[in-house]
């Protein structure tokens, strides 16, 4: 199973079909640049997510499947059918109550078992972030090692969805990123969002993997229908580039994607692309590493811009590249304000602002 | 359709048979009394709520609730009022009690002067609540879990952890099992199964329903969880989480309030208005409830005994609250004549306190011998003295280890912090109190 995950991880560099373009409607703020491994059934994220939780429930009998209306299938449908497959004492509702569903996750995987828990939206994280941030991230710690709750993982939709608003679009990775202890991934697809969930479910630490929720239906991929495990703490490579490097996680990877092949068509820099995937512990190598050959560096985010995990890149490179940089780093990022509903076109850090900043950081 | 009616119907008589199970000792309300006289039909068909409708506007008032009551097994002055309800135990099992309760208030006294003397950087005294550790951790198995708030060093005791580990603890130093992370009375045991205490108030509670659901879930289960908190702490959102969760999700979990009157300086009038936690549990959550004299070691014992059984028998939770008071200062950050009059404690430190009314048995059953127990307070004095002698002078653990545990594995950003930090004492050694520390 290791080898095949090693070779899985390894095929997702270069495999970006970049002359593929899906049409996503109006609404949408980027075009979808899907990973292919050539070969395995056609799903999108919410299905590969579902897949995910069907081989986690299947292979570990202690693993437990739980939030607010997840029996049914869930909201994204993201747990559809596992309650009638799995029965109610393992994939079940919970009360309405976020602290409750982290608290009582944590003490699940006190005791060996493994918890899966959703959180509805990753703006109601909050009301959790106690049982998070004090309890679960600091459990193994300040026992000395007689306990923990690593066989937990929290499943949490994020970001922008085109009409969210303030509290069904927000990116609250940085919170968490600021929180030793835990572990925060982001897919960018189905493929890695199966991948990300069945390595967090196994990595014996408390991890949080943010979805971002507007990639449930849009994103479709072959996925691998067998068990497989994406590296947790390893950024990719989509695209490889000389110029300038472009970081980000999520929905903007795609919007990045975009960005670099119209760069080159247009104004022929050539972008190297990177997926962070892992905010938590972060892959400083693959950074420091694109950014000493790029020399120039820009970080996007949805989030907003002040303590954005933007800040905590850009700082790191900033003392570990320093000899070589061509340009001050540069944060896209969405703006410092609640994120709102009508100005979502203004807001985002769209493929014309990340434009913009490679003809202002290229031309430095 | 007339089978859906017919359906209707009987489901509204099993939730009034329901209703009146639920109906608790004291606690019988004008509401359901009202409702005995009404035929079924008139039950509503709200997926929200099985009651009947009434035709007269009728405010539901605190006051139409009878308190429920205390179960107390022996008086103040160490007499069984019913001889049904003694529960029986042997000399020596009364012996460990008694003599568990005096060692944690020996061991008490002198960690706490300890701290005033700066010795150790914090304490917090279990004066007047012994009762309820030990009572409850005598009606429970080794193998149940507990979860803790920080006064619950009792059941730690009852279970076995040596003065030792309580002194090392208090230290931070090589032989703490928590490593030296945490501040003193942070105590935990993965032997004892007693869960790392955290300074978080209530967040215990969710955890130890979560703890329990799983562990129903495991073939043949036989343990239950036990989660001690305070009146205070039952205030926190996290408590409302738990007693809910538990609740509707079937938890083999015993919710052991102790009710000691404060929440630091905050009397518990200022803290709630209902009847007390216990008053939180029949109606507020429909959770079977139990409410007990937290200073009459036998009345907890069969309590916890009697809610043991329950959970485990039902899957289900039970509140329990155990009324005592806090004689002792909150913390040693504290003094509390501050806020509450010295007779008050007084009276409670004297003849309403759980080791006079245990002892007070024990003579009336001619088990009691002063002289051998002045012995034992002596002898306990003594190791403990011993003790806090040998953990000051122990080392601290290498203080690399506080780059351990943060993740399963160290990740490659904390090895590089903790390199940095190794240079750094290297070149500036004498800034640092290391020959503290283990090397």
């Amino acid at each position: 199973m290791n080898i095949k995950t090693a070779q899985l991880g390894h095929s997702l560099h270069n495999c970006i079909r970049s002359n593929i373009k899906c049409s996503l409607g109006s609404r949408s703020h980027f075009t979808y640049y899907p990973t292919s491994l050539g070969s395995g059934k056609r799903m999108n994220m919410f299905n590969a997510i579902n897949n995910a939780m069907d081989l986690a429930l299947d292979e570990d009998k202690s693993a437990l499947l739980f939030g607010e209306d997840v029996g049914f299938g869930g909201v994204f449908r993201c747990s559809v059918n596992l309650r009638d497959k799995y029965g109610s004492q393992r994939v079940f509702n919970t009360p309405l109550c976020e602290q409750g569903i982290a608290g009582f996750a944590i003490g699940v995987a006190n005791t060996g078992a493994t918890a899966i828990a959703e959180i509805q939206f990753a703006d109601y994280i909050f009301p959790s972030f106690d049982q998070i941030v004090n309890e679960a991230a600091k459990y193994r710690y300040r026992s000395g090692g007689l306990f923990d709750c690593g066989s937990l993982t929290f499943r949490v939709p994020c970001g922008a969805v085109g009409h969210g608003a303030l509290y069904h679009s927000q990116s609250p990775e940085a919170y968490f990123a600021h929180t030793p202890g835990l572990r925060v991934v982001v897919p960018r697809g189905p493929i890695k969002a199966k991948g990300l969930i069945l390595a967090c479910i196994r990595d014996p630490n408390p991890c949080i993997v943010f979805e971002p929720k507007t990639l449930y239906r849009a994103a479709v991929e072959d996925v691998p229908t067998e068990y497989y495990t994406s590296q947790l703490g390893k950024a990719d490579i989509l695209r490889h580039g000389k110029d300038v490097t472009l970081i980000g996680w999520g929905t903007q990877v795609h919007v990045l994607l975009e960005v670099a092949e119209t760069a080159k068509l247009k104004l022929n820099i050539d972008c190297e692309v990177i997926d962070l995937v892992s905010i938590l512990p972060w892959d400083t190598d693959a950074i420091c590493t694109s950014a000493k050959k790029t020399g120039r560096v820009i970080i996007a985010h949805e989030a907003p811009l002040t303590q954005g995990f933007g800040s905590e890149l850009a700082s790191y490179i900033q003392e570990k590249c320093f000899l070589h940089l061509e340009a001050p780093v540069k944060r896209v990022t969405g703006w410092d304000t609640p994120f709102p509903h009508v100005f979502e076109p203004f807001y985002m850090p769209d493929k014309h602002r990340c434009l913009s900043a490679i003809n202002d950081i290229v031309n430095f | 359709m007339s089978f859906l009616r017919k359906s209707v119907h009987l489901l509204g008589s099993v939730a009034r048979r329901q209703q009146h199970l639920k109906v608790i000792g004291g606690a019988i309300s004008t509401a359901a009394r009202d409702y005995s006289s009404k035929p079924s039909e008139d039950y509503a068909n709200f997926p929200g709520a099985k009651a009947p409708f009434v035709s007269k506007l009728n405010l539901i008032q605190p006051e139409d609730y009878a308190p429920i009551p205390i179960y107390r097994v022996m008086d103040q002055d160490g007499y069984i009022a019913d001889e049904t309800q003694d529960p029986q135990l042997g000399r020596e099992v009364v012996e460990k009690m008694f003599r568990d309760m005096v060692l944690l208030n020996t061991m008490d006294k002198i960690l706490y002067e300890s701290q005033r003397q700066g010795r150790i950087s914090f304490y917090m005294t279990n004066f007047g609540e012994e009762a309820s550790h030990i009572g409850s951790a005598a009606a429970l198995e080794m193998r149940d879990l507990i979860y803790g708030q920080y006064r619950e060093a009792g059941v730690l005791v009852w279970r076995g952890f040596r003065i030792d580990q309580f002194i090392d603890q208090c230290y931070g130093n090589t032989e703490d099992l928590g490593r030296g992370k945490q501040m003193p009375v942070h105590y935990g045991s993965r032997e004892l199964n007693f869960v790392t205490i955290s300074s978080p108030l209530s967040t215990q509670m969710p955890q130890a329903v979560g703890a329990a659901y799983a562990m129903k879930l495991k073939p043949n289960n036989d343990a239950c969880v036990v989660c001690y908190f305070g009146e205070g702490a039952a205030s926190e959102g996290d408590a409302h989480a738990a007693f809910n969760f538990a609740a509707t999700l079937g938890s083999p979990v015993i919710l052991f309030c102790r009710n000691n009157g404060f929440a630091i300086s905050t009397p518990s009038h200022e803290q709630y208005k209902g009847d007390g936690i216990a008053g939180r549990g029949p109606m507020g959550y429909g959770i079977t409830t139990i409410r007990v004299d937290g200073t009459d070691v036998f009345a907890v014992y069969n309590a916890m005994k009697a809610a043991r059984e329950y959970v485990l028998k039902e899957n289900k939770p039970v509140v329990f609250e155990a009324l005592a008071y806090r004689v002792g200062h909150h913390s040693t950050s504290d003094d509390s004549t501050a806020y509450r009059p010295a007779e008050e404690i007084e009276v409670w430190n004297s003849v309403e306190h759980p080791i006079s009314k245990l002892k007070r048995y024990m003579v009336h059953k001619g088990w009691f011998d002063e002289e051998v127990e002045n012995e034992y307070v002596k002898d306990i004095r003594k190791k403990v003295l011993k003790q806090i002698a040998v953990s000051e002078k122990k080392l601290k653990p290498n203080w690399r280890e506080m780059f351990e545990g943060v993740y399963a594995e160290m990740p490659q950003h904390l090895i590089e912090q903790r390199t940095e930090l190794e240079k750094h004492i290297e070149a500036h050694k004498e800034h640092y109190p290391l020959k503290n520390f283990e090397k």
